[in-house]
């Protein structure tokens, strides 16, 4: 099998990866999962015997990634609101808090929602990502949508 | 068909990941993950690809020259990447040689892409044809020691992976007829014009 040179990997899907890690870990933390994301497919890519779905890989990576940052800060102590140190870096622009109202989903949903709006994913790429069924996928960004609706209208 | 201003808001606003990118190639590099970096240059002949491994300079490429990067993943490894940091030394000399400041390069070569008869008539012509000069499919034959061999030095030629360092354009059909170029015959007369110091023999 040959793979594609990995920058072609990075020229289609790096924008919407940067977005995804943002929008789900903040601007403080999501460049980092963005470039740990990045890192281990660059170590993981040579090994690689599946080349169909290289999108859905490298979300699959970012959304591990995003959860490690999510899981570490739920069993961290409360942080202290702080001073993001990076300005150059902006949540996607939001009608008022949907990004924090999305990050109240559950994990799944969550997860789900991210992937269908910012990673442009198919549903059965999602549920690759997820590890549940295409017909999970739908049933989780469905539920999620009808969740944001109620708290952004409420 | 009606917009979903939640759906739309979902979609809205873009990032930039062109700082993130840098620092992850600079990691990557660090770590050593980077199995080519490449880069382009403009020059008298055209807009060329320089590509490199950790050991030196593997492939030179004209312009139009499609499939270098695909080929390069085959061959060498699959993460190649954009990189012009990485061969800042290549382009610096090669802008030298085209203002005809430099009549050699010092740069590492990477030989991987050639193996056999190809890499040794490829070597010899590196280190033994020097600037401004030129010798025949035959001569060169006959300097590594096989002088029936001279269609085999010009596929050698032809599969040279970086032209213009190798400089396969400094070989020309007995009789002084030209002969091929990868990179075209106008660029071929370029080169060797060049090296003539200006002078026009082509």
């Amino acid at each position: 099998m040959n793979l594609p040179p990995f920058q072609q990997l990075l020229d289609v899907n790096s924008a919407d990866l940067h977005r995804f890690c943002v929008a789900q870990a903040g601007p403080h933390d999501g460049p980092d999962c963005f470039q740990e994301a990045v890192l281990s497919a660059l170590r993981a890519y040579p090994d690689l015997r599946d080349d169909r779905n290289l999108r859905g890989w490298l979300f699959t990576i970012a959304h591990h990634k995003v959860l490690d940052h999510h899981r570490s800060t739920t069993r961290r102590p409360a942080p202290v609101p702080d001073v993001p140190d990076r300005g150059d870096v902006e949540v996607p622009a939001v009608e008022g808090d949907l990004w924090v109202a999305v990050g109240h989903l559950p994990e799944k949903q969550r997860g789900a929602v991210a992937l269908r709006y910012l990673g442009d994913l198919l549903y059965a790429d999602i549920g690759v990502v997820l590890g549940c069924s295409e017909a999970a996928a739908r049933q989780n960004v469905r539920a999620g949508l009808v969740a944001l609706r109620q708290e952004v209208t409420r | 068909m009606t917009t979903d201003p939640l759906e739309q808001a979902l979609r809205a606003g873009a990032t930039d990941p062109t700082v993130d990118l840098a620092a992850a190639l600079a990691r990557a590099e660090a770590e050593g993950l980077v199995d080519v970096a490449y880069a382009t240059t403009d020059s008298p002949v055209g807009s060329l690809l320089v590509a490199a491994t950790s050991t030196g300079l593997v492939r030179l490429a004209f312009e139009g020259d499609d499939e270098v990067l695909e080929e390069l993943a085959v061959r060498v490894g699959p993460r190649v990447l954009e990189a012009p940091a990485r061969l800042d030394e290549v382009r610096r000399e090669l802008d030298e040689y085209f203002e005809g400041r430099r009549d050699q390069f010092e740069l590492p070569l990477d030989w991987r892409l050639s193996t056999g008869f190809r890499k040794s008539v490829l070597e010899r012509l590196y280190t033994d044809v020097d600037y401004g000069s030129t010798v025949s499919y035959l001569e060169l034959a006959t300097m590594v020691g096989n002088p029936k061999a001279s269609r085999a030095v010009g596929t050698a030629m032809a599969t040279n992976p970086i032209p213009i360092v190798v400089p396969c354009h400094r070989v020309l059909r007995t009789g002084g007829q030209l002969g091929g170029y990868g990179g075209g015959l106008p660029a071929k007369v370029k080169l060797l014009n060049l090296e003539s110091g200006g002078q026009s023999l082509f």
